[in-house]
Order: C-alpha cells, then structure tokens, then sequence
C-alpha cells in the first residue's frame, strides 16, 4: 500500500526494479528466484509458516515491513489471551476457522535480512531501502528514539508541558514524531528502540495518573509482542 | 457434454485476498464460491477491554485504504453512545478529510485496478506504457486525496489526528489554502475522468438490485443519514441491525450480509448515486448526464463512471468547505463516558460501514461490532456472477478468468477489511 502511495515515483521505480508478485497492483506473476522480497503480514496460519519459507528459499534478500512482519501486529494481541475465546466471540461457526494460537513476527520463522518497522511503515522510509539495496549500501533508517525527531521539529514536549502520557523516549524513529506534532502523545507505531528505558517510562506514566490498566493497554497495540512493550505490560498485568 | 472447473487461487488487484471457485458440469453453470481466506482478523475481539478513545486508532487498522471510514464510524458511534454532537467547523473539517479519502480510494481504483480490466492490461503499469498521460492524471489525483488526509490526519495511512470529539489539532487557514489550489486542477482532472471511464466498453449487464445507502436531509452522504433503498427500507442507523443479518458460511472467512427476508443488497458509490442524485453538486450532475447515465443507473460495471462522478463531487465538497473555512476555538469537544450503547454509520468509499459499541460506566468498551462494505456485497457478488458468467461460458479459461475478476473489481472488494477474500477454480466435468 505504502508502495502504491508513492505517487511521484511508482512509475520511476518500476522502470529500474521489475515487479515479480504484487497481486494488489498487477495481475502479472513472474517465477523466482527473486532478488529482494518484501514480505508484509504476520504469521498466523499453518498456510503461512509454509509460504514464508518458500518466499526465503527464492529470495537473495528478504526485507520485513510493518509491525505486524516485524513483531506479529496488532494481532499478537491475541497472544495474551485464549485464541478460541476470540474465534467464538466473532465467528457464529468457529469449526470453519483454522488459525495458529499466536501471531508471531517473519523472524521467528525464517532468517530475515532487514526490518523495516512502523504501521503503517513510512514511505520514505521503503524507498530509501529500496534504493538502499539497488546500489549494494546499508539502509539509513535510525534506531533512535521518536523523542529526537520530535526535538528535531522544535515541539514542545507534550509530556512535560501538558503532562500528556506519550511513548515517544521509548519508540524507534521513522515517523518524525507525528503524534507529538498533533499535539497528542506517541502510541508506539513503530515499536520498541534500541535499548529502550520502559521501566522508567511507566513510572513516570504511574506520576501522570496512569493506572495499571491503562499501561498495560499502552504498552499493547500494534507492538505489543516485541519483547520491551511485552515484558512491560506483563509486568503491570494483575 | 464437457464440465470443468476453474479455481482463480490468487485474485489480483483487489486488496487483500481472496479466491473464486466456478464449477460447470455438462455445459451449464453449477456451482459459484465467493472464497475468502485472508487470516481471520478478530478487531472485534481486540476491542473489548480497550479504552472507547482508542477505538478510532484500532478500527484505522483494518483497512490501508480506508483508515478514515473506520475512524469516522467509530467516533460517530461513541459520540451517539456519550450524547456528543459535533457541528460547524469541526463537523465540516470530518467531512473534508473523509473527501480526501474518497479521492484517494477511488482514484486508486478506477486508475490502478480497474481501467486495467477495460483495457486489457494485467496493471496500470504496463497501462501506462501505452497511455501515459491517463495514468499520470489518475495518481497525481490520488496523490491529491492523499494530501487532504495527511493535512488533517498528520499521515495518509492511519492518520493520528482524528478523536471522539473532534480532532487534537485542528488546520489553519493559511495551511488549508495550497490544498484549495491544488483541488482546482482535482477538479477538471475528476470531470475528465468521467469524460474517458464513459468511453470504455461495458457488459450488457443490469440486474433488479437493492441498493442501500445513506440518505441525509441536505447533503450528499458521508458520516450521517437514515439508511434508505430503492424498495422500501427507510431506518435510523440504531435500527440496522434489526433489518440486517450476517450469516457465517463455511467457503469463506466474511460473514455474508443479508437484508432480513429479502436477501442479497447493494452498497458503494452506485447505490449512493442512485439513492442520492439530487443531492450531488451540480457540476457532479452535468457531468454525469454528460457521460450518458440517467440518475438510476443498474450496470455495476459502469460503477467506475460513478466513483468518477463521486471524485468529482468530493473535489467541489472539499473547495466549498475550504472556502468557508474559519479556524474553530478548540480541536474537539469533551466527551464524558457513561454506561451506554453506540451506533455509528458512514459511507466508506466501497458502501456502508456499521460499527455498534457498548461501554461500561469507566469508558471501557465491554463489546464491538463491525460489519464492512465488502462483506454486505458478497452475496450480490455471487449472485452477480451466477448471471453473468453463462453468456461467457463458450471462452477458454483464462479469458472467462478475466471476464469473472472485472466483475468482481465493479465492487471494488477489499477483502482484507472483509475478513472476515481471491484465488480462481473453474471446475469443468468432463462426462
């Protein structure tokens, strides 16, 4: 989607890199073996486990996008509970439905070559991978916090100026601080930092008036497996 | 006598994914499985237990294409559960952004996924090898959609901006004015638009559908309405689902929609034309007569003219709001929880989009319900092909294939928010 939202340079793109596989756009299907593939979605079917190794065998570079790809999305939620407690809740006729009891990230099923995170990932973000890769470099995506993107903005911090709880000292970079900028905090989009101080967080959200409820639910949303935000909301988690 | 089947495992260009299964035996159609097997998505689930501001943030998940349809139905839902009324200014800027989305959504469509179908082209791509200059005109319209929605939204995909009660932040008007700008070329590209879909071949092809829309007092429907058809049904939104059930059927992870007793029905941008003419710009009307349909149109396939006429509308609704824009004192209005039900329903881009809450006294959501445009559609899809595909029996395969996935796309079937969709079988029995 992020792809087809690059309205001024779909068509360049595709005049250097061929699209093998990209049902949403084309219904043109090449062969592998592929040079790079990027593989959105979450791993929750026995269908998938299946897929995504044969994707790994046909591919020279496997890139991951998304949170869901990247940390099972948001419906690793699903991982906290009882998956058939929600398969009853929305479908009249549970026997008809065949998934796999957790929603777990493409990493813990095949070697994955880079991440790219966020949900939705940032566009720019794609086409300097892309364009990363077409010339044999390393990515430029920093692992810093949302907190340095928003300082970049010269944003006044909405936790300490309006004591609104926000994410931000905690989240990786990439979507240059949107949240904040709208003068809202920071709901973790695009997952746990590198070495993230969450412990320190949530005492500081507990100080807002947080109750544990509510960190717990802060913690768990479209990032709620990555192991940081996981380990945070079980620590809060009665 | 020859039978065969044809299985499509993979349709293409819809979003998300889905398979089709056809079965002929002894020359005549037998059998026609809408299939669905895009992972189960439980959102409902997810939502019990979650606090009633998130709602809009979580819902804007399901759909890539139409976040703002899901945040739109959800904040009207906890607005009508909590007594809120959101008007002037505010109510206007929802209406501004939900244009972008339109623009967007159906310029994607019409440019990207379907008028590949018309013109023999496996994607707008190689289209546009051969027709530049209308591929060009579709995404920088796109692009337009798209900038309305990151202005308000703060990004195109899972915009952050919008909340029960308003927005965080509301635009200026200094920031608004490049959009009116832009909207103005939108608007002559969105007339030229209808102009060249009207000039595409179309499939003698009308069936005696239900069409459901909204229907509001003075406007063209987007966020508000009562929930009106062509045979009879006039009802509030709290009343949905007292006329309409959902049926779970084993071929598929969608729950299939039906009108109670009456069955299969109709919604998307054909069944709001068709319900709501009058109420379009009068431009949006010129236009459409212009291109040669009458104000009831029953060819789904010439539902790529209406997404046409409807981006054209969305267009002058997004330069007439912009014009008497005044900056509101504050982004949104408070909203205090109490122990209480919530409806909510808007026009996504592909038709109806119903959300139902319930939340305890705390502002915790103890039970949601969702049902999107794709899964009300999938009846009337089915039935769309068991009419259509006998004419094309005669083809070989892979040209009945193609035949059968351009009248699916009339519906413009996202089938990830239907998942609760495409791959194709055509199974012929030899004898």
């Amino acid at each position: 989607m992020s792809l087809l939202d690059c309205e001024d340079e779909l068509l360049a793109i595709t005049n250097r890199v061929d699209i093998a596989y990209f049902l949403e756009a084309t219904s043109t299907v090449r062969k592998g073996p592929y040079d790079i593939s990027l593989v959105e979605g979450s791993i929750t079917t026995q269908h998938d486990v299946k897929r995504i190794q044969k994707i790994r065998q046909n591919s020279k570079l496997l890139v991951t996008i998304g949170a869901c790809a990247t940390a099972g999305g948001i419906q690793a939620l699903r991982n906290f509970k009882n998956v058939n407690d929600f398969i009853s809740l929305v479908y009249a006729k549970p026997q008809y439905i065949e998934t796999l009891d957790k929603s777990t990230p493409i990493a813990n099923h095949v070697p994955v070559d880079y991440e790219l995170r966020g949900c939705p990932i940032n566009k720019r973000q794609l086409l300097e991978v892309l364009s990363a890769f077409l010339h044999g470099r390393k990515p430029n995506t920093p692992s810093y916090s949302v907190c340095i993107e928003c300082k970049r903005r010269f944003n006044v911090c909405v936790m300490v100026s309006c004591g609104i709880p926000c994410l931000g000292p905690v989240t990786h970079a990439g979507c240059n601080a949107i949240c904040p900028s709208y003068h809202r905090g920071c709901y973790g989009c695009y997952g746990p930092m590198e070495t993230p101080n969450t412990t320190s967080l949530s005492s500081q959200f507990s100080q807002l008036g947080l109750d544990k409820d509510n960190i717990v639910r802060t913690f768990r949303t479209f990032n709620a497996y990555a192991e940081p935000f996981r380990k945070e909301s079980e620590a809060y988690e009665k | 006598m020859r039978s065969k089947t044809i299985k499509v495992d993979y349709l293409a260009r819809v979003e998300g994914e889905g398979a089709l299964y056809i079965k002929v035996k002894d020359g005549k159609l037998a059998d026609v499985k809408l299939k669905i097997f895009e992972p189960p998505r439980f959102f409902e689930a997810f939502l019990r237990e979650r606090n009633y501001t998130e709602a809009p943030d979580i819902t804007a998940r399901i759909c890539g294409i139409c976040p703002i349809a899901y945040q739109m139905s959800a904040v009207h839902a906890m607005e009508y559960a909590f007594c809120v009324k959101v008007e002037g200014q505010l109510r206007a800027l929802r209406r501004l952004i939900y244009c972008g989305e339109w623009i967007e959504s159906h310029a994607l469509h019409v440019y990207m996924l379907h008028a590949p179908d018309f013109l023999g082209y496996p994607d707008a791509i190689q289209m546009a090898k051969d027709h530049s200059d209308i591929v060009q005109r579709g995404l920088q319209l796109k692009k337009i959609g798209n900038e309305i929605v990151a202005l308000l939204g703060g990004r195109e995909i899972h915009p952050v901006n919008v909340r029960v009660g308003g927005f965080y932040k509301v635009p200026s008007m200094q920031e608004l004015a490049p959009i009116a700008e832009k909207l103005k070329w939108a608007r002559d590209a969105a007339l030229e638009t209808v102009r060249w879909t009207a000039t595409l071949n179309f499939p003698d092809f009308e069936q005696d559908y239900e069409f459901v829309a909204l229907r509001h007092i003075n406007e063209y429907p987007l966020n508000e309405g009562r929930l009106v058809s062509n045979k009879g049904l006039d009802i509030s939104i709290q009343e949905y689902e007292n006329y309409f059930i959902e049926e779970h059927v084993q071929h598929s992870n969608a729950l299939h929609s039906a009108i109670k007793e009456r069955g299969a029905y109709f919604v998307g941008p054909l069944a709001r034309y068709n319900l709501n003419f009058d109420l379009l710009s009068p431009s949006a009307q010129e236009a459409a007569r212009s291109a040669g349909l009458s104000p009831v149109c029953r060819n789904p396939f010439k539902s790529i003219i209406v997404r046409g006429v409807e981006i054209l509308y969305a267009c002058d609704e997004a330069l007439r709001i912009i014009d008497q824009y005044e900056k509101p004192e504050k982004p949104s209005i408070q909203a205090q929880p109490t122990v209480a039900t919530g409806f909510g329903c808007t026009e996504a881009p592909r038709g109806i989009l119903y959300h139902r809450y319930s939340i305890d006294g705390k502002g915790i959501i103890v039970d949601a319900r969702i049902v999107p445009p794709t899964s009300q559609n999938q009846k009337t899809i089915e039935n769309d092909l068991w009419q259509f595909i006998p004419k094309y029996l005669h083809l070989p395969d892979e040209r009945l294939t193609l035949q059968c996935e351009q009248a699916i796309r009339n519906y413009d079937p996202c089938i990830s928010c239907a998942t609760h969709f495409l791959k194709l079988h055509i199974d012929r029995e030899q004898k």
